[in-house]
């Protein structure tokens, strides 16, 4: 992929297959011998993270479904049955439930790295956008998958999920009732989402290989978001980041032990230990964690089409955002303003997630103010959600295509080497000696 | 497609009417095979005849006493069966004329002379929800997942719900007896 291969066969088998199939020089050079910005940091260790947790996934994934029964009347059971009965069972599907989570975590923190250093702006546009592709199939694959397990979240989370759709004018009611299978959320629904959960994994999986594919063609992006000048300023991605990103997976192994092991159940809801009851709705009926900040923005428009067009744009928009930044320059090291508006983007979205998990109008603090803006009372956690959806769209839509045009950045190095040699006393000199005579 | 041209398909080797012929005509073959074979694997979706059937319902309307409602389930959702209190017929006819979303009188909710008995497709009209008979701010329902309020005869009066709680097909065998669907 970066057109100029150092790898060369050792063996005679090695040589025989490199004129045939050159998969190994192809695998030494994206995986061993890629040449890396030296100067990347722990932000950057989460590609790896994600490519372990979509391992994890698939293989507890697969495991489950041998056991999984995808009938209303044996589903509840079937799942009920892997906890109690089938070996280790329980630790397959701790593992599973939560590493959805970590999944999410993960992806998270992987965005907001990419948001905050530029990692979208050319020439990774097509990176960016792939990336956006895969979290829209892991928010349809984590969506779907909750609802397999046939409790009372589960079927009417996906009731108020499909009925979202049904929403859109003209083509929204045919579209449900393809979801559904029938007049309503049944047993060809379930059916249905069981087949789609099993696919959707390998689709994220063939869109990963675009990615890394995407990535390694303009190579990564780095802290200073200025790009690769030399040899000098780049390390071999082995032994360098295998051992980094090693180091980072074991400590995010650790948090996702954490849960499996010790609570295993705080990120899920009790209501879905209830077996599916189409009559009865619970009282709170609420996402999971890592879909509450969008649940927050549907809820903030008081019209149906209107909240769910908001909380579909809201991942639209990102799709974007490679040419709504204006700014020429990537990191926001260099842009001091751009990194107040990005911290100000960031604290909204944990309120917006904050909002999602509450009830509308219960007031934020105290009591009511009982001044009562339109249909809520000022205080109250939907007040709170239209602040911060607006506050989420003009970051997009407003702050970034404005900001690159107005504000003055910093002064940016030469190079990725330049800011470590100019300041030699600042920095530890063992820590980047051996690196450069390396590159 | 896509192939190198035939040199041997047209005698004089330069007939392009005859070429684009066959290449329109190969295509169209082509996007009518696709399209033969998407359509099925769409439709399949679709409920098929034997989940339709189930789709009618006979009910009972002595087991409902006055001021009652009865759930039962009807095409995989809920279905309201409320027997009105004459008081409860007098308010939800009171507010014939209040503003409202999707506005209607209370008569052409239920059938002529059968005022008491209201039925009704239990599924907020917002996203689908089952609201609680006897909540809310007009003493119908309250839809507890994002607060839809409707009033006695099934109307919305306050909240993000667009329309009223949908009223089924049905019709009255005799008078304690109703066919839904």
């Amino acid at each position: 992929m970066s057109g100029h291969s150092t790898y060369e066969p050792k063996t005679g088998v090695e040589r025989w297959l490199d004129t045939r199939l050159p998969i190994v020089r192809f695998m030494y050079d994206t995986a061993l011998d890629f040449p890396t910005p030296k100067n990347l940091n722990y932000w950057w260790t989460f590609g790896g993270i994600l490519a372990l947790m979509l391992g994890i996934q698939l293989v507890t994934g697969i495991v489950l479904a041998m056991h999984y029964v995808p009938h209303v009347d044996h589903a509840f059971a079937s799942v009920e049955r892997i906890m109690r009965d089938v070996n280790y069972g329980w630790l397959i599907r701790y593992m599973h439930a939560n590493g959805a989570s970590m999944f999410f975590l993960a992806v998270y923190l992987h965005m907001f790295r990419g948001l905050y250093y530029g990692s979208y702006k050319a020439p990774r546009e097509v990176l960016w956008i792939l990336g956006c592709v895969i979290y829209l199939a892991m928010m349809a694959t984590a969506f779907i998958g909750y609802v397999l397990p046939w409790g009372q979240m589960s079927f009417h989370g996906a009731v108020v999920i499909t009925n979202l759709i049904g929403a859109l004018p003209i083509v929204g009611e045919p579209i449900t009732t393809l979801l559904w299978g029938g007049p309503a959320v049944d047993n060809p629904t379930l059916n249905r989402f069981f087949s789609l959960h099993y696919l959707l994994p390998f689709v994220i999986a063939g869109v990963v290989i675009l990615h890394i594919w995407a990535l390694h063609v303009p190579g990564n992006n780095n802290p200073t978001g200025v790009n690769v000048k030399s040899k000098a300023d780049t390390v071999p991605f082995h032994p360098y980041y295998t051992v980094k990103d090693g180091f980072a997976i074991a400590v995010f192994l650790l948090l996702y032990a954490a849960f499996v092991f010790y609570n295993p159940n705080v990120l899920g809801h009790a209501d879905n230990y209830i077996p599916a009851n189409p009559l009865v709705t619970p009282a709170h009926i609420v996402p999971e964690w890592y879909f509450l900040p969008f649940y927050a923005i549907l809820r903030a428009v008081p019209d149906k089409l209107g909240g769910v067009l908001l909380m579909f744009g809201a991942i639209g928009v990102m799709f974007v955002l490679p040419w709504l930044d204006t700014s020429k320059v990537r990191s926001m090291r260099y842009r001091p303003t751009a990194r107040l508006y990005f911290f100000i983007f960031a604290f909204f979205c944990l309120v917006l997630g904050y909002c999602g998990g509450q009830l509308p109008d219960d007031p934020v603090l105290g009591s009511p103010s009982g001044l009562k803006l339109l249909d809520a009372d000022i205080n109250s956690f939907v007040w709170l959600s239209r602040v911060a959806t607006v506050y989420y769209f003009a970051y997009f839509l407003v702050i970034l295509p404005i900001l690159g045009l107005t504000e003055k950045p910093l002064p940016v190095p030469e190079s990725i080497s330049e800011p470590v040699l100019s300041h030699p006393a600042t920095t530890p000199a063992g820590a980047v000696a051996s690196p450069e005579k390396r590159g | 497609m896509g192939g190198t041209p035939d040199q041997h398909a047209s005698g004089s080797g330069d007939d392009p009417s005859r070429r684009d012929f066959i290449h329109i005509a190969a295509g169209a073959a082509a996007v009518g095979a696709v399209g033969g074979l998407v359509w099925p694997l769409i439709d399949q979706l679709n409920p098929s005849a034997d989940t339709l059937a189930l789709a009618s319902i006979e009910f009972d309307l002595t087991k409902v006493s006055p001021g009652q409602q009865v759930v039962v389930k009807w095409r995989g959702k809920p279905l309201f069966v409320r027997n009105r209190e004459p008081v409860q017929i007098a308010a939800a006819v009171k507010d014939d004329n209040a503003p409202m979303p999707d506005p209607q009188k209370d008569s052409d909710r239920h059938k002529p002379g059968k005022a008491e008995w209201l039925v009704l497709i239990g599924t907020c009209t917002h996203l689908g929800c089952v609201p609680t008979v006897g909540g809310g701010d007009y003493g119908g329902w309250f839809c507890p997942c994002h607060g839809s309020h409707y009033d006695l005869s099934g109307r919305i009066r306050k909240g993000p719900a667009p329309r009223n709680l949908e009223v089924p097909t049905y019709a009255f065998l005799s008078d304690t007896k109703i066919k839904v669907g």
